[in-house]
């Protein structure tokens, strides 16, 4: 007769999640304490690419900055780069042309679609799926390569200026974006929503697994998709209106299930509102200058200010403490997924395994924008 | 505007020099709109030759200004309304270190959240100064900037980290990047940084 195995109640044991870890998107670490399949205790450990972007912020000027912006949340570059432009432009008292305005909000949506769509590759992918990730690098591609058109690179971008765009947008771009919403339109129903939204297993991993609540968003500082999955409506678009979003019709999608399913549904969601404001800004598209007339050397008064815009995971934003030289005297960036990640240690307490990293996942996180 | 007055009125309650100020001017303001409702006529023509004045001043000061550059005064701690198009915040706050805790405490009591804490070496004036950033879901943009300032030498926060769990790792990036230490953080070890780090990067003094 075989005796099983006879653990005591309290034992647990270590559970090493990453550096380098199919599941966790990037090199995190998770220190995971378990009992059995149960998470006891998480605690993420980061820092394996921090770079100090910050530091090199003070080393340079302004513009010579810029570049750094679009290599910290390498999948939406663009909020990156609209969020620290506004933080100067506040500081430098500089007016952008509407025109610029435009194709800034063209362009950031589209990246926003980029960033949806990679992250349904790879979180589906976590849960065991691969077809739909094909899908979905189907069409980002075609978003690359629509961007890579006017800004000439496919991942990190550089595209604003202080004052306005770096490039205008061509008729090339105008028709090949329509074109591409139209087929994005097609697939979404049957591709993305019949193969995976309705699927019964995505169901089960999803639904009513991983809840967050509102009060927990709210202490950690939770924004994006994350919080809106919780039922709070708070969208950086609309509640502190920046750029031209006022001039534009869409909904904030919010589901208050609280669960994984409802963050996947939020992100969904979004996808088609960015949809329709592609649609109205290309309709409305003024004519006019992109740039404004700019001084080539930047020193804005000392004093500081905050520029937040909402990224595809969240509220980015950049304090920016000027002492009146050419440079920024110190500049905090405030990355969305840091708050995002810092509540997973108490949400994931008593999940199962599988749970915990499905919970992750719908986190959407991008490692370099933690670790900055 | 009324979150923005109601958060600054609870704000208050920790200045109780600058209250008694914003209440005698309010009753002013009041007074003063009374008595523009009793002779509308007399005040608007007033009001005209006045704006003709101010613009034949501001005329006369503009070639001035670009020339010397405002000095910004010595801040008293309190409670300031500022810009929120020029400035990305609505309710600027300066308090002693002892009184961050009661402002996270007034802050998460209204129901803003925090969005970020950072730290700012002015080395020049021998201090550290620490900002944090709060926000609320609301009809009106409301942000509220509170900030410190402590000696360069002594370095020492209390912690907002019970109040704000959110604010645990805001409070480890703060100390590791500036050396600032946050009283009663209960694991204030590197968080970006190696576990054996000894330097402070985000200081002045760091050479790269």
């Amino acid at each position: 007769m075989t005796v099983p195995i006879q653990c005591g109640p309290d034992e647990t044991f270590v559970l090493n999640l990453g550096p380098q870890h199919p599941a966790t998107h990037g090199v995190l670490r998770v220190k995971l304490t378990m009992d059995g399949e149960y998470v006891v205790k998480a605690e993420p450990v980061l820092g394996y690419i921090h770079r100090m972007h910050e530091k090199m912020a003070e080393a340079g000027t302004f513009a010579q900055f810029m570049p750094n912006t679009g290599r910290m949340d390498y999948l939406s570059a663009l909020s990156y780069n609209q969020g620290y432009v506004m933080a100067v432009e506040r500081a430098a008292g500089i007016e952008v042309p509407e025109r610029a305005e435009y194709i800034r909000t063209i362009t950031v949506e589209l990246n926003r679609i980029s960033s949806h769509l990679l992250w349904f590759g790879a979180f589906v992918l976590d849960l065991g799926g691969f077809t739909p990730l094909l899908y979905a690098f189907d069409d980002r591609e075609k978003i690359l390569d629509l961007l890579e058109h006017v800004t000439g690179s496919r991942l990190t971008y550089c595209y604003y200026r202080f004052g306005g765009v770096y490039n205008d947008i061509d008729d090339e771009f105008i028709t090949g974006t329509s074109d591409f919403i139209k087929r994005l339109r097609s697939r979404l129903p049957s591709l993305y929503h019949d193969l995976v939204t309705g699927n019964i297993i995505l169901i089960k991993r999803l639904k009513d697994i991983g809840f967050i609540t509102q009060e927990v968003c709210r202490k950690y500082g939770a924004t994006g998709p994350v919080a809106r999955g919780s039922g709070i409506n708070y969208d950086i678009r609309k509640n502190e209106p920046y750029s031209v979003y006022p001039e534009f019709n869409f909904d904030i999608p919010v589901y208050s299930e609280c669960d994984s399913m409802a963050r996947y549904m939020v992100r969904m969601d979004e996808i088609e509102q960015s949809m329709r404001i592609i649609e109205q800004a290309l309709d409305k598209l003024p004519d006019g200058p992109v740039m404004a007339k700019v001084p080539k050397a930047l020193k804005p008064a000392a004093g500081d200010c905050y520029a937040a815009v909402e990224a595809a995971r969240g509220s980015f934003g950049c304090r920016l403490v000027c002492d009146g030289g050419k440079g920024p005297y110190r500049l905090k960036l405030r990355s969305p997924t840091y708050s995002n990640l810092s509540l997973f240690g108490e949400v994931a307490e008593g999940m199962l395994l599988a749970d915990a990293l499905a919970l992750m996942g719908s986190l959407d996180l991008v490692i370099p924008e933690i670790d900055r | 505007m009324s979150i923005i007055y109601d958060t600054k009125w609870a704000l208050l309650a920790l200045f109780p020099e600058q209250a008694e100020e914003e209440k005698v001017r309010e009753e002013e303001a009041k007074v003063l709109a009374a008595l523009q409702e009793m002779e509308p006529a007399e005040e608007e023509g007033e009001k005209a030759s006045q704006e003709v004045e101010q613009q034949e001043e501001a005329a006369a000061e503009k070639p001035k200004k670009p020339k010397e550059p405002e000095e910004i005064p010595p801040r008293n701690n309190g409670v300031l309304e500022v810009d929120y198009q020029a400035r990305g915040a609505s309710l600027d706050v300066l308090c002693s270190p002892e009184q961050v805790i009661d402002t996270a405490g007034i802050l998460d009591k209204a129901g803003f959240f925090i969005e970020s804490i950072s730290g700012v070496d002015w080395i020049k004036e021998d201090q550290m100064e620490v900002i944090y950033d709060y926000s609320i879901v609301a009809d009106v943009p409301c942000r509220v900037v509170v900030r410190t300032r402590i000696p360069r030498s002594e370095p020492v926060v209390p912690t907002i980290s019970e109040i704000y769990p959110g604010a645990n790792w805001h409070e480890r990036e703060t100390h590791e990047f500036f050396g600032i230490r946050f009283e009663g953080h209960p694991n204030l070890v590197p968080l970006l940084l190696p576990e054996d780090a000894d330097f402070h990067p985000l200081r002045k003094d760091f050479k790269l």
